[in-house]
């Protein structure tokens, strides 16, 4: 457990102050994609390092009981299913795949463009926790080269 | 013109990288410049001079603005072809790991000769 | 007239840095620098009027600076002093000089740098503002008259994510500390 602890208490109190700057940051790159610059895919890549921050601050051990592995792949799918439904909400209703059936609205309001809202949160969902999950497994690999290097050997 | 000519030496650079050098993180990072080229390339191919941004503000009139206006289909492939490059980045970086695990080593003649 | 000095500036830049991280001997080195030829592209795409891309290459290059930095750091990290046969080393050579003479002939018939041909983009900007309603043309083309393709490129990152885990996943007897057990673990 020691040795997983993190880095010195300099770091973790900026990561402390950083992080939810960083995330309100990242939720208005993806929520206002439309009117202004961003998205979801530079959102979601965000959300992902500040994950990724408070790893490399305060050690593996302690993300993972907030956030593991294993919620991460269920978030995964969640945004990939979001962003299956419109499409076939889309067909239903109007006759196409990824059809843009809700009201245009007015332009510069966020509640304007229709499903582009919707379908640019499913995106965040899917990069942002597709990249933290991949660095969560790059990070167990490198404990275990460091620390037993030898059991590879058969 | 000097442009994507100065834009090609960088993927000849790339491409230098991966084929005569023998570690493989710098096959990697050759890789990721091959990349950084065909990127700057694509955006290079729809840029128009004296345009602006394909992003409509409030005080900015629209036939002017469709006049103006760089071409913003390049944007959008390049936009998910830098996020793929990152997921593939991440899937070469998984094997490289997984071979230095293995052999101990991370040159690609020492890993041919062990089992090859 | 003053940007096309710039982007000459930055790309002689990006060409500087990548002929560094070629050759450098250190591996941690040429891979803070290619982190600054990545640095220098999304500032390039800052003055080529693409601020989208310029975000998204910002934000992505820190994310792979650090998981190149995972890779490299504390395993040997000095670059192999054996080079490849002297044979190989000198066909690269040739092989992309050749390249570089035909691509000289092949920009010939592009279009000139600055006048782009807009025939299917005209349509998208003509009509986004009216069709889909958002003002960020980008996302416009991304998410509603290309979303078939942002969907094929969502499941071509699931698909290289799935491949690295299918690589890093641990068998056998090391299979209690695979990260899908860690809840039960602690």
């Amino acid at each position: 457990m020691d040795k997983h602890t993190g880095m010195t208490p300099i770091v973790k109190m900026i990561t402390e102050v950083l992080c939810g700057l960083m995330l309100v940051f990242g939720a208005f790159i993806v929520l206002y994609g439309h009117i202004t610059p961003g998205g979801g895919f530079p959102g979601g890549v965000m959300i992902a390092l500040v994950y990724i921050l408070i790893t490399l601050a305060y050690g593996r051990v302690i993300v993972e009981r907030k956030v593991s592995g294993i919620i991460a792949s269920v978030v995964d799918d969640i945004g990939a299913l979001i962003f299956w439904s419109v499409g076939m909400i889309g067909l239903f209703v109007g006759g196409s795949y990824l059809f843009n059936f809700l009201g245009k609205g007015s332009p510069f309001h966020i509640l304007s463009a229709g499903t582009i809202i919707i379908n640019n949160i499913a995106i965040t969902l899917k990069v942002g926790m597709c990249l933290y999950a991949i660095f969560l497994a790059l990070a167990i690999l490198q404990r275990v080269v460091i620390d037993e290097p030898k059991e590879e050997e058969e | 013109m000097t442009l994507y000519f100065l834009d090609f030496v960088l993927f000849a650079i790339g491409i230098y990288a991966l084929v005569a050098k023998r570690h493989i993180v710098k096959k990697i990072l050759g890789v990721a410049i091959m990349e950084y080229s065909v990127n700057l390339f694509l955006i290079l191919i729809g840029f128009k001079k004296a345009g602006v941004a394909p992003i409509l503000t409030k005080d900015m009139d629209l036939v002017t603005f469709i006049k103006t206006a760089v071409d913003p289909l390049p944007q959008a492939l390049v936009l998910t072809s830098i996020v793929i490059g990152l997921g593939t980045l991440a899937l070469m970086v998984s094997i490289a790991i997984r071979l230095y695990e293995r052999y101990g080593t991370f040159d690609m003649h020492e890993i041919n000769r062990l089992r090859g | 007239m003053e940007t096309i000095i710039i982007l000459h500036i930055i790309l002689v830049f990006m060409i500087i840095g990548s002929l560094i991280t070629v050759e450098i001997r250190n591996m941690l080195s040429a891979v803070i620098s290619v982190g600054a030829v990545g640095f220098a592209l999304s500032l390039a795409f800052l003055f080529l009027d693409a601020p989208d891309i310029a975000i998204t290459q910002v934000i992505v290059e820190i994310l792979s600076l650090v998981i190149l930095i995972r890779a490299t750091i504390k395993v040997d990290n000095v670059a192999i002093e054996k080079r490849e046969h002297i044979l190989s080393d000198r066909t690269a050579l040739i092989f992309v000089g050749m390249i570089l003479v035909f691509a000289w002939f092949a920009f010939q018939s592009l279009p000139t740098f600055g006048e782009p041909s807009m025939r299917v983009s005209q349509y998208y900007l003509m009509n986004g503002l009216r069709e889909v309603g958002a003002t960020n043309f980008v996302t416009s083309v991304i998410l509603d008259y290309r979303a078939y393709d942002t969907l094929g490129e969502a499941m071509v990152l699931f698909t290289s994510i799935s491949g690295a885990f299918v690589i890093l996943r641990r068998w056998k007897k090391e299979q209690d500390k695979d990260f899908l057990r860690i809840d039960r673990e602690h």
